[in-house]
């Protein structure tokens, strides 16, 4: 019966999307952080996803392969007096965009709900199946 | 158009019923992966693909089963199935072609024919347990 198989699909979707919620709000709770436990100024991460074969599924998922951080230029902001300062009066700010990060949030959860929109689906047709016959 | 039922309905049922749940899972695997980067949505020709299945004239890539009567069933698997890819309509930047609005849509109806099969296959069934039985359930 592979309407299993859809639903661990769509539960590799919600791991998926869990996830870049995550990173999404780890992004914005640091947008101005000065400097990380391991004293390099915070970066914005992003997630990537990649399709997943997925055990006793003849279709494929989706998963979370890695989380990069984002290559753009650091934000400097001219604070002569904070201690993190460099020697020409500039701090590293996190290169954090608040926008970008509201519309992954939106689009993360949107899919989210989708996804659970869909083993509803699957779900009610499982159990219809249960009742044949009767 | 012929009266005789051409397939038994049971089996017909039954062919469909696997075929339904596989694209089910074809359609959830587009919807899940409408964020991935290059991936392009897939779906099958439904009634072709039925068509083909109940025909059997593709053998499965395991042993074929030789039928020495022609009401045998056969079994079938999907490992030949030919997945095709849905054309895009808006392509998006990253190269996927996941359209969500169109895998939700057709993923409702192909829940809806899900359950309308269900529905024949089980007045089917009932039909012959009251034949069996010679009492109205």
């Amino acid at each position: 019966m592979s309407l299993l198989g859809a639903f661990d699909i769509g539960s590799s979707g919600l791991v998926a999307q869990a996830m870049r919620l995550n990173v999404t709000a780890s992004n914005v709770a640091n947008a101005e952080s000065v400097a990380g436990p391991d004293g390099r100024t915070y970066r914005s991460r992003q997630v990537l996803f990649t399709p997943t074969k997925i055990e006793n599924a003849k279709s494929v998922g989706v998963q979370v392969s890695g989380i990069v951080e984002s290559a753009e230029p650091l934000r400097m902001e001219y604070k002569p007096y904070h201690p993190m300062a460099n020697a020409s009066g500039y701090v590293e700010m996190p290169n954090v965009n608040p926008v970008e990060e509201m519309v992954n949030m939106i689009s993360a959860s949107r899919s989210y709900q989708a996804n659970v929109e869909m083993m509803n689906t699957t779900r009610q047709l499982m159990l219809k199946t249960l009742d044949l016959g009767r | 158009m012929s009266l005789v039922p051409q397939y038994d309905p049971i089996q017909f049922g039954e062919a469909a019923l696997k075929l339904r749940s596989f694209r089910q899972e074809l359609l959830a695997s587009n919807l899940v992966n409408s964020d991935t980067p290059g991936y392009k949505a897939r779906d099958i020709r439904f009634g072709e693909v039925l068509k083909r299945n109940l025909n059997a004239q593709v053998q499965s890539t395991g042993l074929p089963m030789s039928v020495s009567n022609s009401r045998h069933m056969v079994a079938q698997d999907h490992t030949a199935t030919p997945v095709l890819y849905r054309s895009a309509v808006q392509p998006a930047m990253d190269g996927n072609t996941v359209d969500p609005d169109v895998e939700r849509g057709q993923f409702m109806k192909n829940s809806f024919f899900t359950e309308a099969t269900l529905n024949f296959l089980g007045s089917e069934i009932r039909t012959r347990i009251s034949a069996i039985t010679g009492q109205g359930q």
